[in-house]
């Protein structure tokens, strides 16, 4: 009985809504049946190459035994695998560390996340990079796939976080230099496509150093994503601070705050809590630009995935690793739009 | 807008990186124990990482010929992926020691970005492939059909020359990944793929739903020498890599394998002697051990072998031998003496 | 004075820094292009570009030079990016309206597709789009005939176009060989890349709008509806035009993403500004020079996007909310 109120005040209140939802259903529920048709019922979950794999599912299914063959490599890539736990815990513990950074009761101060992050990213870089406790070298050139895509959307963020909320600041700010200077590198870094952002970084870094001095191309992709990134979280921060009503502003100012207590206490909070949905588009997309780094020659997930789909016995499988990747974005993303869902929520009152 | 226009002057003036750090790059490679090479992100039969993520293909085992004769061990390599774009500028900077990347050896690269190439590991050339079913039996009759084409590649203006050269007018459809170019083929949106020929075979034996449905027209459009590259102004390191490539087309003409290299260091044949370090000389006009050719063609292998493992009749791609045969099988693999 | 120094001093501090850093970077930059006797110049726009370009707003053969195939590249980066821009506004607004909506389906649908679109890359959704239009047509000879001179097939849609030579008459696409000739042809690629971004920027200016609507103080609804509006009425005449505020700082983001995300379309091949630069840096080999030339491009662009929006948005902001 509650469930038919529940449906009529929800569903089918009125002609329009009743078609609506008739329409729309039966869209969904195709769909859905044709997903897992193809995902389930035809699908075969292990083969030794492509060609019987084709053969067992008659091109209507998924050839789910392309994942079980490459996962490894999709999910690793170029990684040793006699050292691939080490890139297991990495991820494990990346996952581990933006988890734990998420509860609110660690925000009262900032030594706790610090701490943890300072402590995190040092235990990571030797477990990738090795050479000390008897661990083998791996260069960063192995550094491929899953913990790729997590390492550069990580600290590609972290280090841009600083820097946007000095421009955006800066950008509103009452000193006519300071303000061109941020209005000047956002519009600038902001103006043209992330691609031509890596290739710069990638091409022509070298050529900005002192002869002799050569970085490593992953720092390279890592300096170009932390610029272009400060540039797009400034502005969005920038969003937040002009929603702030000029009352706020004043009343600091007539309880006698300094700059430094009155943006740390008084506006940087509402800002950022206003601004969150679009924060949080602005880190999802960090997460899934990492998939341009291909053109730089790294191998993030995508590319590996894409890689995996070239080999001759295993040709042209490219919707299940696709899929496979997509689920991986997918869960990833989805999990941190969920959050700042909650954390909206709960700052709303 | 002063900041916007230093930058650009900045990136104008950025054209062209020279020859970076041309220097003794033998010494920078005995002293660090590791060749560097540039390779694909993925290109069956040339370079590719496998399911364990360990790089293969023939111009990966150029680059461990060269490992092996100057350090001993062909596995003394590191790989490092390079785009289409990248390729030259990391030669230049001199963050590779060698480009083995399916790179065309062409007068401008060269002349212009001050590189040498050393002798071709596969002499390839542009061919068209069609759908048996569209009746096309010459390249001369594709006027106005779609072409599906790689970017990146000097595949794309020879394809806007041919069609000029022969009064014919096409689409180009351009895309950026090999993948993408044969998914738009094969599923029909274009009426010819045109690629290195070596790449047709591979795709129609790999990627085509039935390869019998295709063909590779006669006409060839460009040729395609493809070579391992170095930079200019370093003529011993050049030099190790120029004859590294002739010591395993000299082995297969002598017929000195990975498998009988052992038995035929008792050969009384010269050349062989020479070549093996039983007359010794050799290696020291190189700068390298006297068992330089020794150790490639035993971890490596001759160029034959190396061509049948990586593209020809051992591999997935069972390319012929074509020009790539030895001269006196009627190809163009010949090595300079070694004396 | 010592207040005007006070004011002075940072800044001078600040743009110390800026200057010396630019200085230094360029020092090094002359030095190293200096050791490694570097030559430049942009004399090859002027150069046969001898490549031939698949899709054109603007007439053009291989024989044209760098700089008009330049042009070309722009002309469609501009009609994706336009027309992109108009039509993800429609349908995130539709989206962002429907995400509120009343009725629980449609609510949850809209919510469905925001967060699948939004937490995928665009560059997988791009290649899915791609290979949907392509594989599910026919070829060019069983095209289907939907009305005369227009067909479907694997080639695209045909679109007699009007034409003016030889007095007035509709230029009628028919088969000619192996393709289609006449009128106009909207290809797979094009139609892949347009919805691809259309739906992609979509979801996330729906997620914008949605923000924008709940930041309208729900006192303003209310009151809205105790006047007697009806729901509709106060969501048109009194939550959006308030919401348009909070909107647009980051639709700007979203207009130039789109147009900078028209880049990708090198990875499906429709030939715009990235696409073209591509080309002639390979066939060129003058990367740095294209390069730049594509990122003074695109940044012109987004500076006339932002231009456009931002006073548009001073227009808007309130006095006693904005500074």
């Amino acid at each position: 009985m509650k469930a038919i109120a529940w449906a009529r005040a929800n569903l089918f209140n009125g002609v329009w809504n009743t078609i609506l939802t008739l329409v729309a259903g039966y869209l969904i529920a195709r769909g859905a049946w044709m997903a897992i048709d193809w995902g389930l019922i035809h699908a075969a979950w292990s083969a030794p190459d492509g060609r019987a794999c084709r053969a067992i599912t008659n091109d209507e299914g998924a050839c789910w035994a392309f994942i079980e063959q490459w996962y490894r490599f999709i999910l690793f890539g170029r990684f040793p695998p006699g050292e691939q736990w080490r890139a297991l815990i990495v991820v494990i513990l990346f996952i581990g560390m933006v988890v734990v950074s998420c509860d609110r009761r660690l925000w009262r101060s900032a030594w706790p996340i610090t701490a943890i992050w300072v402590v995190g990213l040092i235990v990571s870089f030797i477990l990738m990079h090795g050479g000390v406790l008897g661990l083998p070298v791996v260069t960063t050139d192995l550094w491929n796939g899953l913990p790729l895509t997590l390492f550069l959307s990580v600290i590609a963020l972290a280090g841009a976080f600083p820097l946007a909320i000095l421009l955006a600041l800066g950008r509103r700010s009452d000193y006519p230099i300071i303000r061109a200077l941020s209005v000047g590198y956002i519009e600038l870094v902001r103006g043209v496509p992330i691609i031509s952002i890596l290739f710069m970084a990638s091409v022509m870094l070298p050529l900005f150093l002192p002869a002799g001095v050569n970085i490593d191309n992953l720092i390279r992709a890592l300096v170009g994503l932390m610029l272009f990134y400060a540039a797009a979280l400034a502005e969005v921060i920038r969003g937040g601070l002009q929603a702030i009503p000029t009352g706020q502003y004043e009343a600091a100012d007539v309880l006698g705050l300094s700059f430094g207590q009155k943006t740390r206490l008084v506006v940087l909070p509402q800002a950022l809590s206003i601004t969150i949905p679009p924060l949080v588009n602005t880190f999802i997309a960090a997460f899934k630009d990492t998939t341009l780094v291909t053109i730089v020659g790294l191998f993030d997930l995508l590319t590996t995935a894409s890689n995996s789909i070239t080999d001759p016995q295993w040709r042209g499988f490219y919707v299940e690793a696709y899929v496979f990747v997509a689920a991986i974005y997918f869960v990833f993303c989805f999990s941190m739009s969920r959050y700042s869902r909650s954390l909206e929520r709960s700052t709303e009152r | 807008m002063i900041k916007a226009t230093t930058l650009a002057v900045a990136l104008v003036m950025v054209a062209f990186a020279g020859p970076a750090l041309a220097g003794p790059t033998l010494d920078k490679v005995k002293k660090n124990g590791v060749v560097t090479c540039g390779v694909t992100t993925g290109l069956a039969g040339f370079s590719i990482p496998d399911r364990q993520g360990k790089y293969t293909g023939i111009d990966v085992d150029t680059c461990r010929a060269v490992a092996a004769a100057v350090l001993g061990d062909p596995d003394k390599t590191k790989y490092v992926p390079a785009t289409t774009q990248q390729r030259f500028t990391m030669l230049q900077s001199g963050e590779i020691d060698i480009l083995t990347r399916n790179t065309t050896w062409t007068l401008t690269r060269e002349g212009d970005l001050g590189f040498l190439f050393a002798p071709p590991n596969y002499y390839d050339g542009q061919g068209f492939m069609v759908a048996k079913k569209a009746g096309v039996k010459s390249a001369k009759e594709l006027d106005g059909a779609t072409v599906c084409v790689q970017s990146g590649t000097t595949t794309e203006s020879n394809l806007t020359d041919y069609f000029r050269a022969n009064k014919m007018t096409f689409k180009p459809l351009v895309i950026e990944r090999l993948d993408e170019v044969e998914n738009a083929f094969y599923s029909g949106r274009c009426d010819s793929f045109t690629a290195d020929r070596s790449g047709l075979a591979a795709s129609r034996a790999g990627k085509a739903p039935n390869p019998d449905d295709y063909v590779i027209l006669p006409e060839i459009a460009s040729k395609e020498p493809l070579a391992a590259v170095v930079r200019q102004g370093d003529d011993e390191w050049f030099e190790v890599v120029r004859w590294t490539m002739f010591a395993m087309i000299d082995a297969e003409e002598k017929g000195v394998t990975s498998q009988n290299v052992d038995e035929m260091k008792k050969s009384d044949d010269p050349e062989i002697q020479r070549m093996l370090g039983v007359k010794p000389g050799m290696g020291k006009s190189l700068h390298l051990g006297e068992d330089w050719a020794y150790t490639i063609i035993k971890r490596v292998g001759n160029y034959g072998e190396i061509f049948d493992r990586n593209v020809g009749k051992d591999s997935a791609l069972k390319l012929d031998r074509g020009l790539n045969a030895l001269w006196t099988q009627g190809g163009l693999m010949y090595g300079m003496p070694i004396r | 004075m010592t207040a005007k120094l006070r004011i002075l001093l940072p800044q001078l501090l600040v743009l110390a820094i800026v200057v010396g850093l630019g200085a230094y970077l360029i020092h090094n930059t002359l030095d190293n292009l200096a050791r490694q006797g570097v030559a430049t110049g942009f004399a090859y726009l002027d150069r046969e570009a001898a490549f031939e370009i698949g899709e054109k707003l603007i007439p053009y053969t291989s024989a044209d030079s760098y700089g008009r195939a330049l042009l070309v590249g722009l002309a469609n980066t501009l009609e994706v990016g336009v027309l992109g821009c108009i039509l993800a506004t429609i349908l995130g607004l539709i989206v962002g309206v429907a995400r509120m909506s009343r009725n629980w389906l449609i609510r949850h649908i809209a919510a469905l597709y925001i967060q699948a679109i939004r937490n995928v890359p665009l560059l997988l959704q791009l290649f899915v789009w791609w290979d949907l239009f392509r594989v599910s047509a026919p070829p060019p000879r069983q095209a289907w005939q939907i009305m005369p001179g227009f067909f479907l097939s694997n080639r695209g849609l045909t679109i007699p176009l009007p034409s003016f030579e030889g007095g007035f008459h509709w230029d009628i696409p028919h088969l000619a060989g192996f393709n289609f000739a006449g009128g106009h042809i909207v290809t797979p690629e094009f139609a892949a890349l347009l919805i691809g971004l259309v739906i992609y920027t979509a979801a996330f200016i729906a997620e914008i709008v949605r923000a924008g609507i709940e930041g309208v103080s729900k006192g303003q609804t209310e009151a809205a509806l105790a006047l007697g509006l009806k729901p509709r009425q106060a969501l048109f005449l009194i939550v959006l035009p308030q919401a348009r505020r909070i909107i647009l700082p980051p639709l700007i983001t979203d207009y130039q993403a789109l147009i900078k995300n028209s880049s990708l379309a090198v990875a499906i091949g429709f030939p715009e500004l990235m696409a073209i630069t591509n080309t002639t840096l390979n066939n060129t080999g003058q990367a740095i020079e294209a390069i730049s030339l594509m990122m003074i491009i695109y940044l012109g662009l987004s500076l006339i996007t932002s231009a456009l929006l931002n006073w548009y948005n001073a227009r808007l902001a309130l006095k006693g909310m904005a500074r």
